[in-house]
């Protein structure tokens, strides 16, 4: 059995550069695979770790998944905006532990700021509820005598190369070429610890602060003629008049549905309050056909490698119809013949299947901080148990498609006995 | 040692038989010469005895052993443990070493792996009286020239004693000179193995160097049919 192994081991390394060309294509096929159903595998890690601890996301009416994204993912266009009455009356209901409200539509560099209140660090969790930390420095104070202070996400820290102390000059709307806020800039007083959530690409600051940096503006631009001076914004009434949504906390779970629907019935505004899992359940069934169909494309790449691999080792027989005899005279029999295809199928694809989780490794180096973008937290870990049965079930086609040569070669050695006509 | 009677050979799905021999026989380290042309079913017989075809009719036994009655695995077994072969060319794994190309016998048959004792140790005598020089022992087969290969084939097909020697037109790859060398090397082999050799050729000058000359045409009735 082990002579054999080293035989069907000798004899692919002389075909080697052919046989290689098919490891690659096995290779590139795996790491297409297994790609797929990482992004897959850690999208809803991250997503549903982005809104830990959360019991219900509140807005304006509309659909739940467009709150979901824009609310918790700073994902979409901005939605419509509720106000801040609505807010204070549901945070002072009894079931309510907790309410954090928050405010978008302006970015820095490209990364979304987050209007809300130093509550924001104190009641929001990431991952398995884990709370939030400063990597360096602390919160924005929230007060109007510090009205210009920024806590930024990591990513945006690492990314910008940016420490506290530092002053960043916030732009209206998401893209780069948006209108600044030049004459406001803001000093950083905070770096959050990393959370792998989309909280990593996120500027906050205090309500008021966006009340302030908008306050000579009208209808999204500045106003012509009319400036004033970040000195002066404190004689203004900066309190917030509408926000984008807001976050609740409660202090039973069990009343979050009865409590969603007290939101839904409040007469005051139209409001929509979601509850994060249920929205993102829906997300996912949006996305499984997708899923589906990208899983369904690369098993069909991985079979076309493997279809390779059965080719190449036919298209080899015919020069091995020699070494097929000798092997038959010295006494191998069908079962050798068998194993020793079997045995060249299964190298090549289990040198296939490491190479290909090598590649993976690798394109996940500039795939990850991609993938951070969209708040998806991809990392270099050992496979999990699904990718685990993508890989068997590689490995497992791999020695059947040797069984097809395998086969072959039977026939041809029953065909030329001890003395091929080569 | 070998022993045929009425047997009848043909391929399937074809009526009429390629070889029909009444009767052959091989004594213990007899050396008989079996010669005939191309055609006359040599490549045949060869593969019965071997126990890699099977006959349609009759009886093939192997050192007392009828082979009709081993089913496909057990002769494989069979062929591994008693008969060394060499053919007319390409004998060899060109990606294996030559050391490792003799002591291929010796991985399919443990009972020769036995007989051989320390099996590398057997293997680089053979090479040696085989006149290899132990430099080539490493190199991979594929760099040796025609009569080398040959040679390293014999030392093969002795390795661990095996009772018959079967050589299907060994030396007609090589020059005359290096004919009569090789004959002279496996004879003496051979006889210092106590194998019997069934030495197969259409080259009837060398049947000189045999005890027993056996003409295809004379035991095959149907010789000339078709060789396979």
């Amino acid at each position: 059995m082990k002579a054999l192994f080293a035989l069907a081991f000798k004899s692919a390394w002389a075909r080697r550069f052919l046989l290689t060309i098919t490891l690659v294509a096995i290779a590139l096929a795996t790491s297409l695979l297994l790609a797929i159903e990482r992004v897959r595998l850690d999208a809803r890690t991250s997503f549903t770790q982005a809104v830990s601890g959360v019991d219900l996301v509140v807005g304006a009416r509309g659909g739940a998944l467009e709150l979901m994204l824009n609310a918790v993912f700073h994902a979409g266009g901005s939605s419509h905006t509720i106000r801040w009455d609505s807010f204070e009356a549901w945070r002072r209901h009894p079931a309510v532990a907790w309410a954090v409200p928050v405010s978008l539509g302006d970015a820095y560099r490209g990364f979304p700021v987050v209007g809300t209140t130093p509550d924001y660090f104190r009641h929001l969790h990431h991952g398995d509820k884990k709370p939030l930390t400063f990597a360096a420095g602390r919160s924005f104070a929230g007060d109007l005598d510090s009205v210009f202070e920024a806590v930024v996400g990591h990513t945006v820290a690492s990314q910008l190369g940016l420490r506290t102390g530092e002053r960043i000059t916030l732009s209206h709307g998401m893209t780069e070429l948006s209108p600044l806020h030049a004459d406001k800039p803001f000093t950083i007083v905070g770096i959050l610890a990393p959370t792998g959530t989309p909280m990593d690409r996120a500027v906050f600051v205090s309500l008021e602060a966006i009340s302030a940096i908008h306050l000579d503006w009208v209808a999204g631009a500045p106003t012509p003629g009319l400036s004033i001076p970040a000195e002066l914004v404190r004689k203004f009434d900066l309190a917030p008049k509408t926000i984008t949504a807001f976050y609740l906390g409660l202090h039973q779970r069990a009343d979050v549905f009865r409590l969603q629907r007290a939101i839904h019935s409040y007469v005051q505004e139209p409001l929509l309050a979601v509850l994060p899992g249920v929205a993102l359940d829906e997300l996912w069934s949006l996305l499984t056909q997708v899923e589906t169909t990208l899983l369904t494309l690369s098993a069909l790449v991985v079979v076309v490698g493997l279809a390779g691999l059965s080719a190449t080792m036919l298209a080899s027989l015919e020069s091995r119809r020699r070494e097929l005899a000798i092997l038959r005279s010295l006494g191998a029999g069908a079962p050798e013949i068998l194993l020793l295809l079997a045995t060249e199928g299964m190298i090549v694809t289990a040198a296939g299947i490491l190479a290909g989780l090598v590649l993976l490794a690798l394109a996940l180096i500039p795939l990850a901080p991609l993938a951070h973008g969209y708040g998806i937290h991809l990392s270099w870990r050992p496979p999990a148990a699904s990718e685990w049965m993508i890989l068997g079930a590689i490995f497992l086609s791999g020695i059947l498609s040797s069984l097809v040569p395998g086969l072959r070669a039977l026939r041809m050695t029953l065909v030329d006995g001890l003395t091929p006509r080569s | 040692m070998i022993e045929l009677a009425e047997v009848v050979f043909r391929w399937p799905g074809q009526r009429k038989p390629c070889l029909a021999i009444e009767r052959f026989h091989l004594a213990p380290a007899e050396r008989v010469f079996l010669h005939g042309p191309s055609g006359s079913g040599k490549s045949t017989l060869l593969n019965l005895i071997g126990g890699v075809m099977r006959p349609a009719q009759g009886r093939i036994v192997v050192l007392g052993q009828d082979l009709a009655a081993l089913r496909a695995r057990r002769r494989d077994r069979f062929r591994a443990d008693h008969i060394g072969f060499i053919f007319q060319q390409f004998n060899l794994l060109p990606w294996l070493s030559v050391l490792d190309n003799v002591l291929l016998a010796c991985r399919f048959s443990s009972r020769r792996r036995e007989r051989a004792g320390n099996a590398r140790a057997a293997a680089e005598r053979l090479l040696a009286s085989l006149d290899m020089a132990p430099s080539l022992w490493r190199r991979p087969a594929a760099e040796l020239s025609v009569g080398q290969q040959q040679r390293v084939a014999a030392a093969r097909a002795l390795i661990g004693r095996p009772e018959i020697l079967i050589a299907d037109e060994p030396t007609s790859a090589l020059d005359a000179e290096r004919q009569l060398a090789f004959i002279d090397l496996l004879l003496s082999e051979a006889r210092a193995t106590e194998a019997a050799l069934l030495f197969v050729s259409h080259d009837l000058r060398l049947a000189r160097h045999f005890d027993r000359i056996v003409e295809m045409q004379a035991i095959n009735r149907m010789a000339g049919e078709a060789d396979r």
